[in-house]
Order: C-alpha cells, then sequence, then structure tokens
C-alpha cells in the first residue's frame, strides 16, 4: 500500500488517541459523535465541543474474525469489538486476549460488559494505525 | 396516482461465471424479463439499474449506457448504487416513477460481478460498504459485522449459533428446487455447526456465497398493460425506504435494525396492509442473524422473538409464513447490485405460481421483499399483491 492520503479532523482525532488523549464532539444536548463533523448527527445542532473521552471502556459487542481483506491478512485472527467510551461507541481491535483463538477461548477472557482502555498501536500485516482495545488495569 | 405492475421477471443463473461480462450478464436477464413481459424493447421509457462495485470488478463505472445498449434498449438510463439495496432502490424509483406518470415501461434491476476477484479482494471490496475512517480501519469486514450484531443480540436477547443454522438449512431446503440458484443442495443443521468460522459467531454456512449474477424486472403502468394486453397479474402495492446512521457503532441498538423498520411502516401504509396480511416473504439473508433482524423488522416477530422462527418451523416452506422460498441471499446467491431485483422476480413468480416452491404458498395474495445495504444503515420494503 502507498502511504495514505491525510483525513483532516480524523488524523487528528487519531494522533489525540494515540497520546492518550482521545475526544469525541458533544453537542450541548450530549450527543457523541466522531470528527470530522460539522453537524450532530442526532439532533442537528453545530455547536459542537471536544470533551475527552470517558478513561475506560465497555464492551458492547465483539467477534473473532478469522477472514479478512489483505489489509489484515497477517491480523487474523483477531477479535474485532465495539466499546462504549461515555458518549461515544468506538470500533476497534481487542488485544490481550491471546492466545485464545477461537470464540469460546476468547469467551472465557472477554464478555460483553468488560472494562477496556483504548489506544492506537500497529496493524500487524502493514505497520499501519490501528484502534486498539485492552483489558483495563486491574480487571 | 397510477397502480403499478410486474409484467415480467427475468434472471441469470445465480453462481460462478468468472469468464462472463457483467453486460453480458445483464443483457441476459433483460431479454428473459422482456419475453416473459411480452413487452417490446422500444416501449421501455427509462432503465433504472443497480450496481454497487463494478467500478472494483470490472474497472466500469458510469454502467447505466452501458447496460442500456447491452439490453436493447434506448432511454435515460441511471445507475443507482446503495450497496446490497442497489436494485432495491432501483425498483423503488420505477415504482414512484410511474405512479408520477413520467413513464409506462421502467425496465429496472441490477448486476454484480464477484467471482473475477480473488476472495480477500471481494472481502475488501465488500467493506467499503461499511464507514472506512471508523469501521474498516478498525477492522470491520461484511461478515465481521454482522457478526457483531449476532453477538449483541444473543447478549439482549438470548437464542445461539443452533437457531441460525436452523435458517441455513432452511434456505439451502427451499434452494434445492430453484434452477437459477447457486447452491442446490440441503445443508443439514449439523453440517452447519461444524463449518469452519468466518468471524464468529458466524460460520461458513452463515454466509451468503460469492455470486455473480443479474436481474431484470419490466414495471407497468396498470393502463400500459390493460392498453397492450400485457398479462401483469402481480402489482406492487407498497414501497418505502429506510435510512440509519452509517457506521454500527452509532446505532441506537446494536441487535436492531430501525431503518428497516421504517422502510417497513412506510411501505405497509403505502400498500394499506399490515405484517399480519403477509403470506410470503422474501428477505435480506447476507448472513443467517440478518434473516432474524429483518422478520422483526418487518413486525413478523417482536423484538427479541425472531431468533427461533426457523427453528420452530414458523418460516420453514411448511409453515405459517414461509420466508426466502427462493433460497434467500444464503443458498440462491448474492450478487450484491442484483439482489433486490431478484427478490421481487421470486416473488413475482410465488404469486403468479409459477416457481418451484409456488404450491408452498398456493393461496398467498400477499408478498413483501426486504432489500438491505451494508449492516442495514440503508433498507428497502415492497409489498406485492396479486391483483388479478
Ligand atoms: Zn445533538
Amino acid at each position: 500500500m502507498s502511504a495514505p492520503a491525510s483525513n483532516a479532523g480524523y488524523d487528528e482525532w487519531l494522533d489525540a488517541l494515540a497520546d492518550g488523549e482521545g475526544y469525541a464532539l458533544v453537542c450541548p444536548d450530549g450527543h457523541g459523535s466522531l470528527p470530522p463533523r460539522r453537524v450532530c448527527p442526532e439532533c442537528g445542532s453545530t455547536a459542537l465541543s471536544e470533551e475527552p473521552l470517558a478513561e475506560t471502556g465497555t464492551v458492547e459487542t465483539y467477534s473473532v474474525v478469522h477472514v479478512a481483506g489483505p489489509r489484515f491478512a497477517d491480523d487474523t485472527p483477531y477479535v474485532n469489538a465495539i466499546a462504549e467510551f461515555g458518549p461515544v461507541r468506538l470500533t476497534g481491535v481487542l488485544r490481550g486476549a491471546e492466545p485464545a483463538t477461537d470464540a469460546v477461548e476468547i469467551a472465557d477472557r472477554v464478555a460483553v460488559g468488560d472494562r477496556v482502555a483504548v489506544g492506537v498501536e500497529e496493524r500487524a500485516t502493514d505497520g499501519d494505525p490501528l484502534v486498539v482495545f485492552r483489558p483495563a488495569d486491574g480487571e | 396516482m397510477t397502480d403499478v405492475r410486474v409484467a415480467g421477471v427475468g434472471l441469470t443463473q445465480f453462481g460462478s461465471h468468472p469468464d462472463r461480462t457483467g453486460r453480458d450478464l445483464f443483457a441476459t436477464a433483460a431479454l428473459r424479463a422482456f419475453e416473459d413481459a411480452g413487452v417490446p424493447r422500444e416501449d421501455v421509457d427509462e432503465l433504472n439499474y443497480g450496481n454497487f462495485m463494478g467500478a472494483l470488478a470490472e474497472h466500469q463505472g458510469h454502467q447505466a449506457p452501458l447496460m442500456a445498449e447491452a439490453a436493447g434498449v434506448n432511454c435515460p438510463s441511471t445507475r443507482y448504487e446503495e450497496a446490497c439495496a442497489s436494485a432495491g432502490v432501483a425498483v423503488r424509483e420505477a415504482v414512484r416513477t410511474v405512479r408520477a406518470g413520467e413513464a409506462d415501461v421502467v425496465l429496472a434491476g441490477g448486476m454484480e460481478r464477484m467471482t473475477n476477484l480473488p476472495t480477500d479482494e471481494v472481502t475488501e471490496g465488500l467493506a467499503i460498504a461499511a464507514d472506512d475512517l471508523f469501521e474498516v480501519r478498525a477492522g470491520v469486514t461484511f461478515p465481521g459485522a454482522y457478526a457483531l450484531m449476532a453477538t449483541a443480540y444473543f447478549d439482549a436477547y438470548g437464542g445461539g449459533r443452533r437457531d441460525l443454522a436452523h435458517v441455513a438449512a432452511k434456505n439451502h431446503a427451499n434452494a434445492v428446487p430453484n434452477e437459477y440458484a447457486q447452491y442446490r443442495k440441503e445443508v443439514p443443521v449439523e453440517k452447519a455447526l461444524d463449518a469452519p468460522p468466518v468471524a464468529e459467531p458466524l460460520h461458513l454456512y452463515d454466509a451468503c456465497p460469492i455470486t455473480d449474477g443479474a436481474s431484470a424486472l419490466v414495471i407497468v403502468s396498470e393502463e400500459y398493460a390493460a392498453g397492450h394486453d400485457v398479462d401483469a397479474p402481480v402489482a406492487v402495492t407498497g414501497t418505502g425506504q429506510g435510512t440509519d446512521r452509517m457506521a454500527l457503532a452509532d446505532r441506537e441498538h446494536l441487535a436492531r435494525t430501525p431503518a428497516a423498520d421504517d422502510a417497513a411502516d412506510a411501505a405497509y401504509a403505502d400498500a394499506g396492509v399490515g405484517p399480519d396480511d403477509v403470506d410470503v416473504a422474501e428477505v435480506h439473508d447476507c448472513f443467517t442473524i440478518a434473516e432474524v433482524l429483518a422478520l422483526e423488522s418487518l413486525g413478523f416477530f417482536a423484538h427479541g422473538e425472531g431468533i427461533g422462527a426457523a427453528r420452530d418451523g414458523v418460516t420453514t416452506a411448511g409453515g405459517d409464513l414461509p420466508v426466502n422460498l427462493s433460497g434467500g441471499l444464503k443458498a440462491k446467491g448474492h450478487p450484491v447490485g442484483a439482489t433486490g431485483g431478484s427478490q421481487i422476480a421470486e416473488l413475482t413468480r410465488l404469486l403468479r405460481g409459477d416457481h418451484p416452491n409456488s404450491e408452498r404458498v398456493a393461496d398467498a395474495e400477499v408478498g413483501v421483499a426486504h432489500n438491505a445495504g451494508g449492516t442495514v444503515a440503508s433498507a428497502v420494503v415492497h409489498v406485492l399483491e396479486v391483483a388479478e
């Protein structure tokens, strides 16, 4: 793959997430969304401000992906998950449950409701940045 | 407002045709539709054509004029793209155009060519129906997204892989007599359960295959059919469409598809019928869990109660409400941009009585087609009724 084109708004958001300073866009009514965005998709407000993500998130669903496209070829199998961090949910890859590689084993180590932290790590296949969840400390 | 009739339907064999061009597939379906309709090609006022990934698969954009030429029609031609719901929207716009009196005859349908690409490229191609920044870059695949919905469903309402295996077994059994189906063999529940995982909890037989194929419908006004002695006993009486947040993570509920609720509500209101009036349904079962979500959005079951429908025999061929008698996307195949048209072609055949499974619904008067795009950020629902 050639170097990815830049995506203003998203790139800054990903950099902030990597620095442990992830944020959501929040409207006066408290609806959360992710950048780049000019309008709250829930209520139409254009008064969006950056607010820090919750320190830890809650796993709401997950899947163990065995078949992926070329950009994730060397990452399989991996655990894909959606976790809630306050006003927004994030989608990412859950690491730290290895070496379990199937849903039955993963379910022994991961469950809906688990607490996770979020950061940015490298995709195994090509080193590109990847939103990664890891079990929150002490849990 | 004029009534809308399906004058004719045409399908290619669904399956693997790696050497056949998209234009040849669509021409085949279109010519069959014209033959079935008994409507001359020169009467076509518009072409509404659905296609999703032709730019990737055939390096071919701007497909509508190409397909008009291939089908032998000379008229304004437009491509519709709404991922797996592309042909559903193409049909919906045909219905709206005829109702508005802007056209008497519209050729509507779609085509997808997929098996000429390696599997990993198809996987990547299908993923472009998801949010590139926040889903695809985060590892979401097409099966993976539905797997996330399946886990969320099991967590919220219960049910499990065995329930989904019954959906696969049912749809594979339905496909056996269907001459257009990609897979015409039974898949017992235990075989589905033992298949390798794709994106857990979904395994191989929870997923639709990769399919080449095309669909075409000749949609006409009631006046045209009467004035030209065209036999068109099936009417499109309701159409509805819904849209939701693009990314699954942004949905209100991870195991519900409100875009399809909205499309169904609109289509039922348009037709003046309700879920209890429906005798037969073709729903978008790109994955087994998707059929469950469709049954709930269409109002056949409350949220959390559709999971056992196949296992309990309600939606099987001999059940009270047969679902996907064609075999569904699951076994008949899923040429993405053609699927919405194919569902309406199958439903038309079922209601007319010339489908191999028509005897299963011999007295059916009302049918519903549910076509969804991506993880149901888009949904289109149509109501078909026997008019004469
Ligand atoms: Zn808002």
